[in-house]
């Protein structure tokens, strides 16, 4: 190593933290200097080699559930005694996990209907969104830019409302695709809880709400104006249904 | 406890960063469940604290919790981690050739080239390269200042090309 640059300067530039004066000049010494020249070249495929790896470690199901679920339950008591409640809800999880279980088998011997079916789908893709970063393709609480962004991506004109003032924050919107077609998700916040609404047209006539309960997360649909509605959520009932009649 | 309102700001400030929490500590300590157990803890600290969060960056904000965290866990399970990285060890690395062939390989020897760091090295590395942080935001994060993170960031980027280096591929070495 002879140049005293290959160890700030060249990585400063590297990570794009240089000034763009800074940068110009040392753009001017790498002309000059073979050797900054070759450990930048080294340090673009040490960062291609750690993108292609892909190993960032995304935080399991399980942690994720627990943070959204279980952080108000858990916080006036210590940590270490916090622990225990998690380890009940381990136990719940599991305990609901059985019986999801048997509901499949049960569904299975019974000839799961088409609707229930549909029903799965849209509560994974609740549980898809979920994930942090899957909330929705466009994060806004303003209908006038959730409302524009579906243009184009869509053929139908999904009605996007915010309800912020009546305890349904819109938080954003995203595309899902479920039974092979594209439809309209909406995220509206309830409280700690995530409401999706999923839209998409019908030709069917308009049709009163029509509640139902899978693997713990409520559902409500409802036909209105040639749209199919599903309100998704682990929010109560009843919350599904204020929304309902806010559409 | 928080009021209604904090909730959802915690909800809306600070969840999105799950992700970034756990793979931080992943890194950190090493190992998926004891990350898993860390995040959970360091979430919790962070929900107490969250009413003296005044703005700002919430993602540096939380990842600094679980950097203290995972500190206080590897200082309990003190283990490896006190031994010195070792160059000539990793100079010449000898896995099989034809295990070193396919790509899963590359990967498996990515991740034990990083956990080879020194948790002071191994923290620059996947804030900077995996989590895409600034100079600034990993000083915020790790508490101490610029000059120190850019020298930590060199020496853990020249350490993890040592130990990458694979002196039966010429073209290994170019490449990494």
């Amino acid at each position: 190593m002879s140049c005293d640059r290959t160890n700030s300067a060249l990585h400063a530039y590297f990570d794009n933290e240089l000034d763009p004066l800074g940068a110009a000049e040392f753009e001017r010494h790498l002309t000059e200097c073979a050797e900054c020249a070759e450990m930048l070249a080294r340090l673009q495929s040490l960062r291609s080699s750690i993108r292609t790896a892909q190993i960032y470690e995304n935080a399991p199901q399980a942690l994720q559930k627990k943070a959204h679920e279980h952080l108000d339950v858990s916080t006036s008591v210590s940590i270490r005694s916090a622990r225990t409640p998690w380890r009940g809800l381990a136990l719940a999880a599991a305990v609901l996990l059985f019986a999801v279980a048997g509901w499949h088998i049960l569904s299975l011997r019974q000839e799961a209907g088409r609707e229930s079916a549909l029903a799965d789908e849209l509560i994974d893709a609740h549980l898809r969104s979920l994930e942090p970063g899957h909330l929705a393709d466009v994060l806004s609480s303003d209908q006038h830019t959730v409302k524009p962004w579906f243009e184009g991506k869509l053929d139908f004109a999904p009605p996007v409302k915010d309800f912020t003032d009546l305890g349904f924050p819109l938080k954003g919107g995203r595309l899902d695709v479920v039974q092979g077609r594209t439809i309209a998700a909406l995220v509206y916040g309830r409280q700690k809880h995530i409401v999706s609404v999923f839209i998409w047209p019908t030709t069917e006539p308009d049709a009163a709400p029509h509640s139902d309960s899978h693997q713990g997360y409520q559902s409500l649909e409802w036909r209105k104006g040639g749209m199919e509605f599903w309100a998704v959520s682990d929010t109560a009932l009843s919350d599904l249904q204020q929304l309902q009649q806010l559409f | 406890m928080l009021d209604s309102q904090d909730r959802l700001r915690f909800e809306l400030l600070v969840l999105p960063h799950l992700d970034a929490a756990f793979n931080l500590a992943r890194w950190l300590v090493r190992s998926g469940p004891d990350a898993e157990d860390i995040a959970q803890e360091a979430l919790l600290r962070s929900y107490r604290f969250f009413p003296g969060f005044h703005g700002g960056d919430a993602r540096s904000w939380l990842l600094q919790i679980v950097r203290n965290t995972c500190y206080t866990w590897l200082e309990k399970n003190r283990r490896q981690d006190v031994t010195e990285f070792n160059e000539e060890h990793h100079l010449h690395p000898s896995p099989s050739p034809e295990v070193q062939a396919i790509a899963s390989d590359h990967r498996a020897r990515l991740i034990r080239a990083i956990e080879s760091l020194p948790a002071p090295f191994r923290e620059v590395i996947v804030l900077r390269e995996l989590e895409g942080c600034s100079y600034k935001e990993i000083a915020t994060i790790t508490s101490s200042p610029i000059g120190t993170v850019m020298s930590a960031l060199s020496r853990a980027r020249r350490q993890l090309q040592l130990a990458l280096a694979d002196p039966s591929r010429k073209e290994a070495q170019h490449e990494l």
